[in-house]
């Protein structure tokens, strides 16, 4: 088996939610390189919207520092406004997002716009930019973050992008939600509730690490599986997309 | 409405004329329209130059450019989805604003990227909101003052309301426009025709000045027509280092130094210093720049469109 990094076995985690013909918004960082990853492979027909205004068929043939970058124009499907992608999302025609955050909760609420400084302040973060688009009208969304307790509380410090919660009961936002996180140590899915659970645990990691670094008691599946490892041929997508391995660390 | 320009008078002026004319104090300004792209830069620190005062800056999100703004202390209030630094996270200035009043007090109005577009499409639309199914079960409600449950005629159910964004000024980066404010944009456009339509005074920045004849050649091009426009400034390389399709490329590096560069208010004063108190114009700015890097992020490879035929 070819060594890997734990950034790449989460490319290929997030690359596998990904299936053929699904309408993708696909964002940046590892999301990015997962579009590659399935696009190679499994979901050759996935088309990638990026909320900038971009349509694309194929990954871009150069790798990307921001979705706006020249490479990810030229050969695009189409060029239109933000709105109009948007507009796509709230019909309900794209089928799932990507999303990172500095916190995720048990019912998979993401927050990207404020935490505690543990000094009675808040540290200010970016904010939503699309994220509480994707989250809210998607039909499905994948959270990436680091795992540990501070970052997986059992309740957000405020809710950027919206979970699973009162809102998913009826109306327009009940055909969606969170699908998967995938940390740095797991992959959790969701309950018929709405409730996070443990899926599975990837190579080395323990069921009692993950709980241990969990800010709530984790309902764990009957069988918790191993995330799979990435195989030799996505190592090689990854890794020619990404020589310098600029977005996997 | 105020406008009072039309299609045929001509527009063309400095930047820094431009900005000292529709620009006061106290304004509020859209502006990084097409996102990671075509970002004015030129047009934010002639702003900063100035010395302008209490601002609110709007847009969708900002890569660096309102983080320039902020710790210049030219702001007062953001309205916008996301503020930082896109390949590398937050932005230093920002976060002192917001945390710390540094240098000054900053008003936050959280929006989402498509409440911000719903915004200023209401605003291009002349009515006074939009209804969407965005934002439900998120903390925006209740912050933003802007976005407001309501129950929706005809079919009863809960929906939110964003009311109209309508900027007093909307500076818009273009590929080329010609000398009475027609401006062609191509590749992403992100809220770049809304935001035109939604604003008082339209500040057109483009890469060059091209014959009205060329602007006419290709009108689905023409995403802002001339009449919305009240000043067009040549400003080569404007967006730097925001990358401009056709023209040239991000500067990937400029975007990784200004992260390591202004760490503290010190090191934020001497960026600044460096690149935009210490030069006149952008002219200067290039020089700072040096003529090897700029060179080094022009087009390298032309991708040019099929001809389309507009013969009839």
């Amino acid at each position: 088996m070819e060594p890997y990094t734990l950034s790449e076995l989460m490319v290929v985690a997030a690359a596998r939610e990904i299936r053929d013909g699904d309408i993708v918004f696909v964002g940046m960082r590892l999301p990015l390189l997962a579009y590659v990853v399935a696009k190679s492979s499994h979901a050759p027909r996935a088309v990638g919207v990026f909320e900038n205004g971009v349509l694309r068929s194929t990954p871009a043939r150069e790798l990307l520092f921001t979705m706006s970058d020249g490479p990810n124009i030229t050969g695009a499907l189409s060029c239109f406004s933000m709105l109009e992608c948007m507009a796509l999302l709230q019909q309900g025609r794209v089928s799932l997002g990507f999303l990172g955050a500095a916190e995720v909760d048990r019912h998979g609420n993401l927050n990207s716009t404020e935490v505690d400084n543990h000094k009675g302040g808040t540290v200010r973060l970016p904010g939503s930019g699309g994220a509480s688009d994707i989250a809210a009208l998607s039909q499905r969304y994948v959270a990436l973050l680091n795992h540990d307790k501070a970052r997986l509380p059992e309740k957000v410090h405020y809710i950027t992008s919206p979970g699973y919660g009162p809102w998913r009961q009826n109306g327009r936002l009940q055909q969606g939600g969170p699908a998967a996180i995938i940390t740095t140590k797991a992959v959790l899915r969701f309950s018929s509730e709405g409730e996070a659970y443990l899926a599975s645990c990837h190579p080395g990691v323990t069921v009692e690490d993950v709980l241990a670094n969990t800010g709530w008691p984790l309902a764990v599946a009957p069988r918790v599986k191993k995330t799979p490892v990435p195989n030799k041929r996505e190592l090689r997508v990854i890794r020619s997309y990404d020589p310098e391995h600029f977005w996997t660390k | 409405m105020p406008k009072k320009s039309t299609a045929q008078d001509e527009k063309l002026c400095s930047l820094e004329e431009a900005i000292g004319r529709l620009v006061p104090d106290g304004a509020s300004v859209a502006l990084g329209l097409q996102l990671e792209s075509m970002i004015p830069f030129a047009a934010g620190h002639e702003i900063i130059r100035q010395g302008k005062r209490d601002l609110t800056l709007v847009g969708p999100i900002s890569d660096i450019l309102f983080d320039q703004m902020i710790g210049a202390g030219a702001v007062r209030k953001v309205v916008a989805a996301w503020v930082g630094n896109v390949m590398m996270g937050s932005a230093y200035n920002f976060r002192r604003a917001v945390e710390e009043g540094i240098p000054h007090p900053l008003e936050m109005v959280d929006h989402s990227n498509f409440t911000v577009a719903l915004g200023l499409h209401a605003a291009a639309l002349g009515v006074p909101f939009l209804p969407t199914y965005t934002a439900g079960g998120s903390d925006l409600i209740g912050r933003n003052p802007d976005l407001v449950e309501f129950e929706a005629p005809f079919t009863g159910e809960t929906m939110r309301a964003v009311r109209a964004l309508h900027p007093d000024v909307a500076v818009i980066q273009a590929q080329r426009a010609d000398k009475y404010g027609n401006t062609h944009l191509w590749g992403n456009l992100g809220v770049a025709a809304d935001a035109a339509r939604a604003a008082r005074h339209v500040i057109v920045v483009a890469e060059e000045i091209v014959d009205p004849k060329v602007i006419a050649s290709d009108p689905n091009r023409t995403v802002i027509p001339g009449f919305l426009v009240e000043a067009v400034a040549e400003v080569p390389f404007g967006a730097h280092p925001s990358p401009v399709q056709g023209y040239y490329n991000r500067d990937n590096n400029y975007y990784s130094e200004y992260h390591r560069q202004t760490k503290t208010p010190q090191d934020f004063g001497s960026w600044l210093d460096r690149w935009v108190r210490g030069v006149k114009d952008r002219q200067g700015y290039l020089e700072q720049l040096g003529a090897e890097r700029v060179e080094g992020l022009k087009v390298r490879k032309r991708a040019l469109a099929a001809r389309t035929d507009f013969g009839h």
